[in-house]
């Protein structure tokens, strides 16, 4: 198949098996830990899953214990994109030679460092060499996994370790990167946005994407209580939040082809998402509105860029 | 079995078709582009059967080679200088994981300033990464190591990448005749890999977890183990080649060790030089002989102190230095060797050749001569930089 | 626990028995456990597709819903989400 057919699934209709299990050791209420459980209840047995260092790969993997029940290996942090390269080129050959039979799916995780930051080259390299793999970046906006350090994924504002809400800086002063922009700039098949509190858009994208013969990218927002500092039952409201407040629009793009999936009609102020998470606690004073009205401004932007993309408005 | 005429890249690159290798993925950073280039040319018209990447880094080089590897797959991949080092996080990996990849290093210097000449720094810079390190001589060597470095990383027991070391240009970009194996005769000698491990949706494992302080120690301590329980691996395969190919390969190679006052102990290219000029210097009447290291890594002790043990001088010779430490690297483990085995032998320790620095037949005669000043006491030195300008 | 030693490891460290975690049970982090109303539970699912742990077992034949407590974490979400107020959170 060619174009991946969106082949909508229930929840009723999806495997009752987890090839991710309990016992991992991600922070209870993780959004990460529903991003990649979903995504393997999406893509099921016959998968390779590759890892880049991060959150779900050290909470997962803890020696002796694995939480995967699916072929599974890490590398290093900057590396996954390279890593599933070469084992797709290793499966076409020994398919090749007659020394295998399987044709498993491959999927890299990585989370916004080891994508947006540090893993950005070797991905941008395995998407221009057009390998068959489906990359997740799973965003949780910082470097979580070693203390909440800012990474080119936090949002503009936000308060983290390395970019601390001072008596001179409030928070983080860059806006976020654009992560589908430039894998679509690699004109790969198919690229598209999901957050996890939007579960059968998700899964129907890691579904659609695994069809494609070449590199897919799905750039999923997975919340996270510890570093956006809210209350763990929240991740999913977070998530929605975001995408009603037109934070996190949610979209694919199909050989260039723009397509909102998520058109959110009636948008909450951005103050409605900021206000509920402790690392934009600071936003809140009065000397720090004008933040506030940034990016509510670059969101009208953004979301109209977006609309005009898509061929709507 | 036919001559032909080779460059050291060449002869590699001509092993790794016998070899009917599955993945290459390689960067192209000189000299080694010509191993890579020919290499290229082969999956370009269809006399191998291989996926060539052409990745965007050496860092994703290896990366993706250990992806392959851990699918089962017959994996080479060639570097050289700074490739080698932004490598260099990988090749730890590589080892650690126990998959077999097969390097060709084209060795040359670090920056800087830059230079994109032979000396052993790029290699010495990651001696500890746990790899298996053999140097060659010449392009025959090349050639014939090349296709003993499968046996050896493939095997089942060992499982360890292996790095297989030459010069760069003195080797690499120098047309030899090579004395080349049939087809048949290297897939007999190299059967496909069956590999210890791979990842298979059929037997799901976990490769490459988070481990504590309660079991990373253990890990270190298991591949210490298989380093050094790979001697037998790789004489097994040395002996079987020398028997398929009619040349002979040791551990180390001496001449005219039975006699010799002063030795000198050297690596790679420089071998030939100080073979022949001792043969000349022989014929002259003076007791000199020569030890090529050809294995560095496991480092031969045994071998070496066999073949040493009744020198007066040793002579050692460094292409690559060891910043602020008592002496370079080969000479630091050959006097490692010489404490455990309570031998104490004078030794002359030369630092030489960096960045290309050429090595002549003077300059192995100037090496001999100030071991002799060393046996009479007429030097104090431990440590002279030959062929540099005052 | 003594553990194994070296020569009895598996080599490079890798899992060969996959989905092991199984064995380390995360309920112990607990501070408050969510409880379902099984009268109230229409057998939505979205508590079992939204829970981080796994930690909600889903049955088919009777159209239930059960907690596993060994491995759930009590973060919550799945009484946050669950759109009849079916599972309450109650304090260890
Ligand atoms: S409280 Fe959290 S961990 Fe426990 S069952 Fe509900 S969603 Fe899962
Ligand atoms: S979310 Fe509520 S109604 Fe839906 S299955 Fe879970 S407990 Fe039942």
């Amino acid at each position: 198949m060619v174009g991946g057919e969106r082949i909508m699934v229930t929840l009723k209709e999806l495997p009752l098996e987890d090839y991710i299990v309990s016992g991992h050791r991600m922070c209870a209420g993780c959004g990460s830990a529903i991003a990649a459980r979903m995504a393997l209840k999406a893509a099921g047995p016959n998968t390779i899953v590759v890892n880049a260092t991060g959150c779900l790969e050290v909470a997962t993997t803890i020696y002796p214990y694995t939480s995967w029940r699916v072929p599974w290996i890490h590398v290093a942090f900057e590396n996954a994109a390279a890593v599933a390269s070469g084992i797709e080129v290793a499966i076409k050959v020994l398919t090749r030679k007659n020394l295998m039979k399987q044709q498993p799916n491959i999927i890299a995780f990585g989370g916004d460092g080891g994508t947006f930051d540090i893993g950005i080259q070797a991905l941008s390299g395995a998407l221009e060499r057009g390998h068959r793999f489906l990359y997740i970046c799973y965003d949780n906006e910082a470097y979580m996994n070693t203390g909440i350090q800012r990474s080119s994924a936090t949002p503009l504002g936000a308060a983290t370790t390395t970019s601390p809400s001072g008596r001179v800086i409030p928070g983080k002063k860059e806006w976020k990167k654009d992560l589908i922009g430039i894998a679509v700039a690699h004109s790969i098949p198919y690229a598209a946005t999901a957050c996890i509190s939007y579960w059968s858009d998700y899964i129907n994208k890691v579904k659609k994407a695994l069809n494609f013969n070449g590199p897919t990218v799905i750039h999923v927002l997975s919340p996270c209580q510890l570093g956006w500092r809210f209350d763990p039952s929240e991740t999913i409201k977070i998530g929605r939040l975001a995408v009603q407040t037109r934070i996190f629009p949610i979209y694919e793009v199909e050989y260039g082809k723009y397509k909102l999936n998520i058109n959110v009609t009636k948008p909450l102020p951005v103050i409605e998402y900021i206000k509920v998470q402790g690392r934009f606690r600071h936003l809140l004073e009065p000397q720090n509105s004008h933040i506030i009205k940034d990016i509510q401004e670059n969101v009208n932007l953004q979301w109209s860029r977006l609309l005009k993309l898509c061929s709507i408005g | 079995m036919r001559v032909i005429g080779l460059t050291g890249d060449e002869a590699v690159a001509y092993a790794v078709k016998q070899c009917d290798v599955d993945v290459i993925a390689a960067y192209p950073i000189t000299p080694q582009t010509i191993i890579v280039e020919r290499i290229s040319d082969f999956v370009a018209n269809g006399e191998i059967n291989a996926e060539y990447v052409c990745v965007e880094s050496e860092h994703s080089a290896l990366s993706a080679c250990i992806g392959a590897s851990a699918m089962g797959a017959r994996v080479f991949t060639a570097t050289a200088s700074q490739g080698l080092a932004l490598m260099h996080e990988i090749l730890y990996i590589a080892s650690s994981l126990r998959l077999p990849i097969v390097m060709a290093v084209v060795n040359r210097a670090l920056s800087a300033p830059i230079n994109i000449h032979g000396d052993h720094s790029d290699m010495m810079g990651s001696r500890d990464c746990g790899w298996i390190q053999i140097y060659t001589e010449n392009a025959q060597e090349a050639y014939d190591i090349t296709i003993q470095a499968f046996k050896i990383a493939e095997n089942p027991t060992t499982s360890l990448p292996v790095t297989v070391n030459l010069d760069g240009f003195i080797i690499s970009h120098s047309m030899e005749r090579v004395e080349i194996l049939d087809d048949d005769d290297v897939k007999r000698f190299l059967p496909h890999r069956s590999p210890l491990y791979r990842l298979d949706v059929e037997n799901p494992i976990t490769i490459g977890p988070l481990c504590f302080t309660d079991y990373y120690f253990e890990f270190k301590r298991q591949q210490a183990e298989a380093i050094e329980g790979s001697y037998k691996t790789i004489m097994n395969v040395m002996n079987e080649y020398s028997k398929v190919s009619g040349r002979n390969y040791k551990f180390i190679d001496t001449y005219g060790i039975e006699d010799a006052e002063i030795l000198i102990i050297c690596m790679g290219s420089t071998c030939g030089t100080a073979r022949f000029t001792a043969k000349r210097l022989r014929e002259r009447g003076e007791k000199v002989g020569i030890i090529k290291v050809s294995l560095y890594r496991p480092f031969p002790c045994e071998e070496v102190i066999e073949a040493i043990k009744n020198a007066e001088v040793l002579v050692v010779m460094d292409r690559a230095v060891s910043f602020g430490a008592p002496s370079g690297p080969l000479c630091s483990d050959i006097k490692n060797v010489l404490y455990d085995f309570g031998l104490k032998i004078k030794i002359l320790n030369i630092i030489y050749g960096l960045g290309g620095r050429d090595v002549s037949q003077n300059d192995i005669e100037q090496a001999f001569k100030l071991g002799f000043k060393l046996k009479l006491g007429d030097i104090k030195d431990k440590v002279l930089w030959l062929g540099v300008r005052e | 626990m003594s553990k194994t030693g070296w020569r009895n490891l598996p080599i490079a460290g890798i899992i060969p028995k996959a989905g092991s975690s199984l064995e380390y049970k995360t309920g112990t982090w607990r501070a408050f456990k969510p409880v379902v109303d099984e009268s109230k539970c229409t057998f939505c699912l979205l508590c079992w597709i939204y829970c981080p742990d796994g930690a909600v077992k889903r049955f088919n034949s009777n159209k239930k819903i059960s907690i596993d407590y060994d491995y759930c974490k009590g973060c919550g979400i799945c009484a946050s989400e669950c759109p009849v107020k079916a599972i309450s959170m109650v304090e260890e």
